[in-house]
Formats: structure tokens, sequence, C-alpha cells
């Protein structure tokens, strides 16, 4: 059987994410090179395969599957029987992991991402950092953590007391805002929630694509 | 056994989407009034429901759940062979749904419910509406329905030739785009994207979740 083939970039922490979940599954997979600096992910031969034209995209088979979440979901389901249990163990343990998947997705992310884009991208396209759009940005997201410091402190990871797809989605934008954004404090300044990130980064299928 | 309470109001499209869920379903439910005018989604006796404050929540026995696309989800998999089936038949027909249910969430959502805040509730809580903020995500939502338009050329619903959770996350943005935004244009000028439209926007569970027929 042909091994899933991740269509991603290496420094792309949602292509990275991908590649956690199927170490964690235990899953064989070839990585193709889509090279982001030369604009290869906008190129017509890659937006065959995803007309948004980002990374990363599967092909397992005859499926071709984009949307970095979704595509963790279905390796979670489809290797439900090998490796890390990604859903929990009942309908109800299932249930809360897509709902802190949705926190992430919908209330996480989007000012996670809008500081990254503003501390990394926007100067490396040449512009200049909006000091103000950080600043805005960083008080929801203070607002967000806040909230899981509260749940962390009754729960060892978002969804209960079982590592899952959940914890799984906030790395990629973490480490960013850790590493590189020079945000750390958000995360060591609230105890549970920096137990939490130190628990999670340092999963050695996590870790094991930054040294 | 317990009907499920469903915390929200009426006009909250998410509270829209687990009803017509619910409907889909054919599961009865306990609606259980959120009066936001009066702030009640912000009181400590809802945030011990959902610390966010947002609309809405589910009980269902022990399990509370918020976030209507998990809501959704939970519903479409616990009630699995009664009603309308949400999820696709095979694991591949699952995941496209989960493709698509995420390009909802992460690329129209966005700039569906900018649009949808400027025109409508802005003027509401007295404040002028942005119109370059409107212009610029209806340019955004531009691209995204044009892939919608290409992909719904080649398959009678987002996930394939049967009507999923993608299809129906899209119905609460879309109908107040369409009917209280004055955006229907943006639908009605791509031909696929307004048969979809049609077709999903007709369906009675979608009539009954916004109280078009009782």
């Amino acid at each position: 059987m042909a091994a899933i083939k991740v269509h991603g970039y290496h420094a792309s922490t949602l292509t990275v994410m991908v590649l956690c979940c199927l170490n964690e599954k235990e899953v064989e997979y070839e990585l193709v090179l889509v090279d982001l600096p030369t604009g290869a992910h906008k190129k017509p031969e890659y937006l065959a395969l995803n007309p948004f034209g980002v990374v990363p995209t599967i092909q397992d088979g005859d499926l071709t599957l984009y949307e970095s979440r979704a595509i963790i979901r279905y390796l979670a389901k489809k290797f439900q029987g090998q490796g890390t249990n990604f859903l929990g163990s009942t309908l109800s343990e299932e249930a809360l992991v897509y709902q802190w998947c949705e926190v992430e997705g919908q209330s996480f992310n989007p000012p996670a991402f809008s500081i990254c884009t503003q501390i990394l991208i926007v100067p490396m396209r040449g512009g200049s950092t909006d000091e103000a759009a950080v600043e805005m940005n960083v008080e929801k997201l203070e607002k967000v953590l806040d909230i899981y410091e509260e749940r962390l402190s009754k729960s060892k990871y978002l969804a209960g007391d079982f590592f899952s797809l959940a914890d799984l989605q906030h790395l990629p934008c973490t480490h960013y805002l850790v590493n590189a954004c020079g945000k750390g404090d958000l995360i060591s300044s609230r105890k549970h929630v920096n137990a939490w990130w130190e628990d999670i980064s340092s999963r050695p299928t996590w870790k094991i694509n930054f040294t | 056994m317990a009907k499920i309470k469903v915390y929200g109001h009426p006009i909250s499209t998410a509270t829209r989407l687990v009803l017509c869920c619910l409907h889909e379903k054919k599961v009865e439910y306990d609606f259980v009034l959120v009066e936001l005018s009066a702030g009640a989604h912000k009181q400590p006796q809802y945030l011990a429901l959902n610390p966010f404050g947002v609309l809405p929540t589910i009980q269902d026995g022990d399990l509370t759940l918020f976030e209507s696309r998990a809501i959704a989800k939970y519903l479409a998999k616990k009630y699995e062979g009664q009603g309308t089936e949400l999820l696709g038949n095979s694991l591949s027909e699952q995941a496209l749904v989960e493709q698509w249910s995420q390009v909802e969430g992460q690329s129209f959502n966005s700039p569906a419910s900018t649009i949808l805040f400027q025109i409508l509730f802005v003027p509401m809580s007295g404040g002028s509406t942005d119109e370059a903020a409107v212009e610029m995500n209806v340019e955004k939502l531009k691209k995204v329905l044009d892939i919608y338009e290409e992909r719904l050329s080649k398959s009678k619903y987002l996930a394939g030739d049967f009507f999923s959770l993608a299809d129906l996350q899209h119905l609460p943005y879309l109908d107040y785009l369409v009917t209280d935004c004055g955006k229907g244009d943006l639908i009605s000028s791509r031909k696929h994207v307004k048969a979809w439209w049609e077709d999903i926007s007709s369906r009675p569970a979608w009539k009954k979740a916004t109280g078009k027929t009782p």
C-alpha cells in the first residue's frame, strides 16, 4: 500500500502538525516539498490539489484532502486503533475534543495568527509591524488564555485528562508566539497553561522537527 | 430520558445552526432563551455553562457542550441512523465533510461575519458601518465563492453528492447576507452557488430553525 503523501513545507508549522500527527499514529508517509519561497503553492500544479493555495494537502489513495484540522481528524479516525488515541474514549469525551478544537480554530487562532503575521510575516514582505494591531490581538489572546488557565487548573489537557487533537492543534501557532515572536510571557505567566505548554511541546514527535 | 436543553437566542446564527441540526436529526429539545439584550450571556449563571459567554450551549445529560460546530458534529454522530445523515457514508466522504466544514470555519466565516457585523449590528448599537471594511471583506468572500462555484460545478453539495454538515454550516450567515444585508448578488451571480443556495435554504429543517414554519 502506497504511503500517504504530504504536500507541504518543512518550515510550515501546519505541515509539521500533520507530520507530528502521522508520527503519533505510527503511520508511514512521504513528504513532497512545496517550495513556498518560490511561490510553488500558487502554481497551477498545486492549485489542482488545493484551490486555496495553502499547505499542507495530503493524498491517501484516491483521497485528496486539505485543511490541516480536517487532515488530523481523518488520520485520528482512520488509524484509531494504533498509536496515540487522539479522540477520547467515549462519545462525550470526543464531543469535548471537538469543542476545544473549535475554540482553537475560532477564538485562539485568529488573534494568535494575527500577532504572528504582524511580527514575522509583514516585515519579511517589506512592510512594518502594526504595533496597535499586535496590542489589540495580545489583549484578545490574554482573555482566551485566562479561560484556558481556569480550564487547565481542573483538567490536565483541554478536553480532559488525556492528550487529544485539541491540544495538538495549539502546537503550531503557540510555537511561533513563544519562540519567534517574543510572546512567551503570555504562556509563562499562567501557571497551568505553562505546565500544559511544557508538556505538549516536549512530546518527541513535535520536538524532533525543531532540532 | 430528559430532552437536550439548548441555551440560545433565535436571532443568533450559531443557535440557528444547532436548531437546524436538531430538526434534521429529528431530535426533541427544550429551548432556554438567553436574553442577549439584557446581557444574560455575560452573567455568572451563563458563564458557568460557557466561559466564553457566547451562544449557544447545550446540555445533554451530564454533558455540557459549546461551540456550534462541535455541537452539530456531536448530534450528527450521536443520532447517526435517524433523520438526515450529515456525515457522509465512508471514511473518505467523512473526510471531505470535515474539509469543507473547516473551509467554512476558516475561510468563509470571517469575511461573512464581518460584513454582517458592519451592516446590521454596528448601526443597531448606534455606530456607523465601516464601508471600507465591508468592501474589503466582500472582495475576500468573492474569492472564496469563486472556489465554491468551481467545486459546485462538479458536485451537487460541497462534500459530494450528498447534503452534509459542511453545507448546513453555511446556512446562518448566507441567510443574513442575502436577506438582510443586500448581498444576494454574491450568490445570484454564481450559477452553481445559486442553485446550491436555493436547494439548501429551502430545506424544511432550516425553515423550522428560523421560525419560518412552526
